[in-house]
């Protein structure tokens, strides 16, 4: 397969995209992109200050890496979470994160939550009987209140995720076959900021995880690869799987689910009943029956399309 | 033989093939591995040769 854009052997193939790139312009594409989207979900511009969620994994070190290539103020915020899982998780993800922001002379805050909170995640999550026995509950509910309380007490003006197009997907589908309709109408690249709230955006939203890692790989980034200890067998992954099974049959389907709940999203089609009022029933002016359209309903249209074609078209036979 | 490893798993398909069919015949989505071959990432289309060590990076995450 070979580089749209110079012909040499492409490195990386999107097939939602209908593209293939090198190594190199896949380096230039991906920033550019992320350009593009910051833009039009209008997340933030230039003279702000960002704070960058960084967990050590390839999406949040992979967002810091192309906002500070793209010249923008991005400091990080790592939250030392105390999982160990006997593959000293949280440790390394730590020194990951530091060997990144040092490498790239970049601004990192961290907060150690059982520095501040007295007890680490795990042990948060136990004493709190929150979670079902496992942590990410408490983990969660942990991240969103420090993410918040950071960018609002260092005064940066919008917290950035590298949350990935199936990040969002999953979380979609989880929400949809629940009809979470609180959580539907939520879901979007920006969640404005309100009292007490930092802007919160997902620069990454419209890339999937397979692209992400690429460009982890593609830059030399080294990221956490082993994945959280409490993770695995975890609903999120099991949506992820079901939606690459769904992609690698139809390609784009991932993409296509997302972008098309935005659109929807933002016209104000989703769980208003009102809509339903407002679309006025009329009767088709040839058979009776009720139609959306002022004229003639798709049935009546379908049978005169059909009439009108010639005889020859219709198999030889006229069909009067 | 080729080899590919995912994690701490190995499995091994004979050379000749596409990387798909190889991905295919072990059974692993290829919309959840990113391939590569002595550092350099491949695609679906490439043909495995003997002696090949193919190293399969997993891209799912999250929790």
């Amino acid at each position: 397969m070979k580089c749209r854009k110079c012909g040499n052997k492409a490195s990386v193939n999107m097939r939602q995209h209908k593209l293939a790139l090198c190594k190199e312009h896949y380096l230039e594409w991906v920033p550019e992109q992320t350009e593009r989207f910051i833009k039009k979900y209008e997340m933030f511009k230039h003279h702000e200050k960002i704070l960058v969620a960084v967990s050590g994994g390839k999406d949040s070190l992979a967002l810091w890496d192309i906002l500070t290539r793209l010249g923008y103020q991005a400091d990080g915020l790592y939250l030392g979470l105390g999982i160990d899982g006997g593959i000293n998780y949280s440790h390394e993800s730590q020194r990951l994160t530091e060997k990144f922001a040092n490498e790239h002379n970049l601004k990192l805050h961290v907060v150690d939550i059982e520095k501040e909170y007295g007890q680490p995640i795990p042990v948060l999550s136990e004493i709190s009987h929150r979670g079902h026995g496992k942590p990410c509950a408490v983990c969660g509910l942990a991240k969103r209140h420090e993410m918040n309380r950071i960018a609002r007490d260092l005064g940066y003006d919008v917290l950035a995720t590298g949350h990935n197009l199936d990040d969002e997907a999953a979380v979609l589908f989880g929400n949809t076959l629940s009809w979470s309709s609180e959580y539907l109408l939520r879901q979007g690249p920006v969640l404005p900021a309100s009292d007490g709230l930092a802007r919160k955006v997902k620069p990454l939203c419209r890339f999937y995880e397979r692209e992400m890692t690429a460009y982890s790989l593609a830059r030399g980034v080294e990221y956490i690869y082993e994945e959280c200890p409490f993770a695995e067998g975890s609903q999120s992954i099991y949506y992820k799987e079901l939606l690459n099974q769904l992609e690698t049959a139809r390609p784009g389907a991932k993409l296509t689910f997302y972008l098309r709940f935005l659109e929807a999203r933002n016209r104000g089609d989703l769980f208003i009943e009102k809509n339903m009022e407002r679309a006025h029933l009329h009767s088709c002016p040839k058979c009776g029956q009720p139609t959306s359209t002022d004229d003639l309903c798709s049935f009546c249209r379908m049978i005169n399309k059909v009439n009108s074609m010639p005889a020859a078209v219709l198999g030889g036979e006229d069909i009067a | 033989m080729v080899k590919l490893v995912l994690r701490n798993k190995e499995y091994e398909v004979k050379p000749g093939m596409t990387l798909l069919s190889a991905l295919q015949k072990i059974n692993i989505l290829p919309e959840s591995v990113i391939a590569t071959r002595e550092g350099e990432m491949i695609l679906d289309d490439e043909i495995l040769k003997d002696g090949d060590i193919v190293k399969l990076i997993a891209v799912i995450s999250g929790g």
